[in-house]
């Protein structure tokens, strides 16, 4: 990939002020005009990582309402609210116990640096939570360290085997990605180390454009059967997952059912990558809120609530979007860009390097190139032994029991001893979009948009 | 010691049940099974040398992901047959539909009939041989291991295909992109012999067979290559 075009400015040049007559113009601002440039010198697409960023209804256009006459609120830290979560309880003998409803989606060791996955292993080992493989296969030193790995089922089927099949507690079956729903993973060369390219099989440095479909199944019919495959190569033990980029989720979620998913995690258009075209991550699949409202109808409809368990992903921050997706019906979430961010990636104390790698603390999105100050999203040997895997390990535990205290937070507020038992009937919505999305009241009102009058 | 084994009293869950009991242990048991019926994941996930006879036509994933055992079907085989396979012999006396071999890491597959559409899809490793010919766009993606096709090849042959090598005997609808036709020299002849020779084919002569693999032009992407995409 070509750098960022950095105009240099000559030094000691006195510079005029802006004039506040110039307008911008609302079609053209100035990223636009900078994307036009850089497209127009480098002759290809922006790939970038991070999710969508564009603004879209979001779990911060819902509030809970609270306890007050007509409920009564639980005791904080007096009266116990329960957080674990049980996934995979409809065809499996080794279900997934989990104490926290907040798992760490799939990131590859590729994508991430061995001490960042080790991290991620420790913090989530810590928290009593689950983390998942990625494209590119298991590591020795991400079994080591996730008490509970979920071992991700890709279309490129990279360092997939039957010995770390036998060794996984879950599989998940990688259909589609909420940063790309119909797209393939995506390493470029710089990140294809010599133990990177040996797991993948692939030549040292080289693009690598995983496939975007599965190559021995095409739909739902075959994936019953594919899934029947797995479960009798690992003797019906492990929970099947069926994780599926946000798109038509009323429908999807209702195929994955179908197909004999134990879980269904569902990724909105904000959830992250690490690499893909800008084009794809903001304009292919819809925001999360609309996906789980969706999703959760399904499997109400198909009478799978709660029996085919639902893990939501895609724009998780907070305790409260973890309570606001539990009150909407998903049985847990998980988080991949807030987990990085917890172990340290876009932190202020690298602003300087950032800079000098074209962007700045707060904006760095170049996972794709391997140069990550941080450690983290690199196969660089000297950057990735910057990253403290113990420490980032303790800031992600951090991380995921403040996630837990908020949302155990708002649940006893709601009156709930137990975060599960959020409903929708907790909620309201900010704004008419957000009603009409997640099915719930706007504020102050009983209308939702579709349903009935003011 | 020999077991028989009846799918049309017991199921699938049983029979791979009983023969995973062996995984991991140094038996070599034959195994016949009767009654297949089309069934699919007949004989997954075995990491034994057993000797497992299938005495009939096969469903989707027979021999999946397949660990030392040597399979041999006696009649067709459903869609991903072997895919996946790390190491053993499969061999399918009949014919087998789409995608046998998908994704397979080490091991031999040997199809004495034809081969329907994407055999071989991002082989990793495995060998193939097809005693018949193949569908389109076989070998898609291919990254390692070796295909022979005694007969043609259907269209768009070893699209995308990075390191594997591929050996067709007769006529090659059309190649995919990036898939180009490779000298074939002396080492090339002797694998491909030594392939044949594994597969028990005597009666071919590795002098007629072309050689096929990747032009390595676009394993790095370059804005003039737009159009290949």
């Amino acid at each position: 990939m070509p750098a960022k075009s950095k105009r240099k400015r000559r030094k000691g040049a006195a510079q005029p002020p802006v004039s506040p007559a110039l307008r911008e113009s609302a079609s053209f601002p100035r990223a636009v005009i900078a994307e036009i440039q850089r497209a127009a010198a480098s002759g290809i697409y922006d790939i970038r990582g991070f999710g969508a960023k564009r603004r879209v209804p979001c779990f911060d256009d819902l509030l809970f309402l609270g306890a007050s006459m007509s409920r009564y609120p639980l005791e904080g830290y007096r009266e116990k609210c329960d957080t674990a979560v049980t996934l995979g309880t409809r065809f499996a003998s080794k279900p997934l116990e989990l104490r926290i409803p907040i798992t760490i989606a799939g990131m590859s060791f590729g994508a991430l640096s061995g001490p960042a996955k080790e991290a991620l292993g420790r913090g989530a080992t810590l928290a009593g939570t689950s983390t998942t493989t990625g494209d590119g296969g298991m590591t020795p030193e991400e079994r080591e360290h996730s008490a509970l790995l979920v071992y991700q089922l890709l279309p490129s089927r990279y360092g997939m085997n039957p010995d770390d099949l036998r060794r996984a507690d879950a599989i998940e079956v990688v259909v589609g990605q909420g940063a790309k729903p119909g797209g393939g993973g995506m390493l470029l060369g710089h990140k294809i180390s010599d133990r990177v390219a040996a797991m993948r099989n692939l030549p040292k440095g080289i693009d690598q454009r995983s496939a975007c479909r599965h190559p021995d199944w095409t739909g739902p019919d075959d994936l019953k059967i594919k899934i029947e495959e797995l479960r009798e190569i690992t003797n019906w033990e492990k929970p099947v997952f069926i994780k599926i980029g946000a798109a038509r989720s009323y429908y999807d979620t209702a195929l994955a059912v179908k197909a004999g998913a134990d879980v269904i995690v569902l990724d909105g258009m904000q959830g992250g990558t690490a690499a893909t075209q800008d084009v794809f991550i903001e304009h292919v699949g819809i925001p999360t809120l609309p996906a789980l409202r969706q999703a959760v109808e399904a499997l109400r409809e198909l009478d799978m609530h709660r029996k085919v368990q639902l893990v939501v992903s895609g724009g998780i921050r907070s305790g409260a979007d973890v309570a606001k997706a539990l009150a909407m019906g998903a049985d847990a979430v998980s988080i991949g860009v807030g987990a990085l961010i917890a172990l340290g990636d876009n932190a202020p104390d690298f602003d300087a390097e950032y800079r000098a790698l074209g962007s700045a603390a707060g904006f760095y999105d170049d996972w794709h190139e391997g140069r990550d100050p941080v450690g983290i999203s690199t196969q660089d040997d000297a950057l990735a032994a910057r990253f403290d895997p113990i420490a980032g390990g303790r800031r992600l535990a951090n991380y995921l029991n403040v996630l837990t205290l908020e949302t155990q937070t708002l649940a006893r507020a709601c009156g709930k001893s137990r975060v599960h038992n959020l409903e929708p009937e907790d909620l309201v919505a900010l704004t008419v979009e957000a009603a009409a999305m997640a099915k719930v009241p706007l504020a102050g009102t009983d209308w939702i948009p579709g349903q009935g009058s003011l | 010691m020999t077991h028989r084994f009846d799918l049309a009293e017991q199921g699938v869950r049983e029979l791979n049940r009983a023969l995973h009991a062996a995984n991991g242990t140094a038996r070599a048991d034959a195994w016949h099974i009767v009654n297949p019926r089309g069934l699919h994941n007949v004989a997954v996930g075995l990491d034994c040398a057993l000797d497992v006879t299938v005495e009939g036509h096969v469903g989707y994933y027979c021999a999946g992901m397949n660990q030392r055992a040597r399979v041999t079907v006696l009649g067709n085989a459903g869609p991903g047959c072997a895919e996946n396979m790390m190491s053993g012999l499969v061999r399918v006396k009949g014919s087998a539909s789409q995608y046998a071999g998908a994704t397979a890491h080490g091991g031999l597959l040997v199809i004495e009939g034809d081969a329907s559409a994407r055999c071989g899809i991002s082989m990793k490793g495995v060998d193939i041989v097809v005693r018949g010919s193949i569908g389109h766009m076989s070998a898609f993606m291919a990254q390692s291991g070796r295909l022979v096709v005694c007969g043609d090849a259907g269209e768009a042959l070893g699209d995308s295909i990075y390191e594997a090598r591929l050996y067709v005997r007769g006529a090659v609808a059309s190649l995919g992109a990036d898939c180009i036709e490779k000298p074939m020299k002396d080492k090339h002849r002797e694998e491909l012999a030594q392939l044949l020779a594994d597969a028990g084919i005597d009666d071919v002569d590795p002098d007629d067979f072309r050689r096929y693999g990747s032009a390595r032009q676009l394993y790095n992407f370059k804005v003039d290559n737009a159009d290949a995409y």
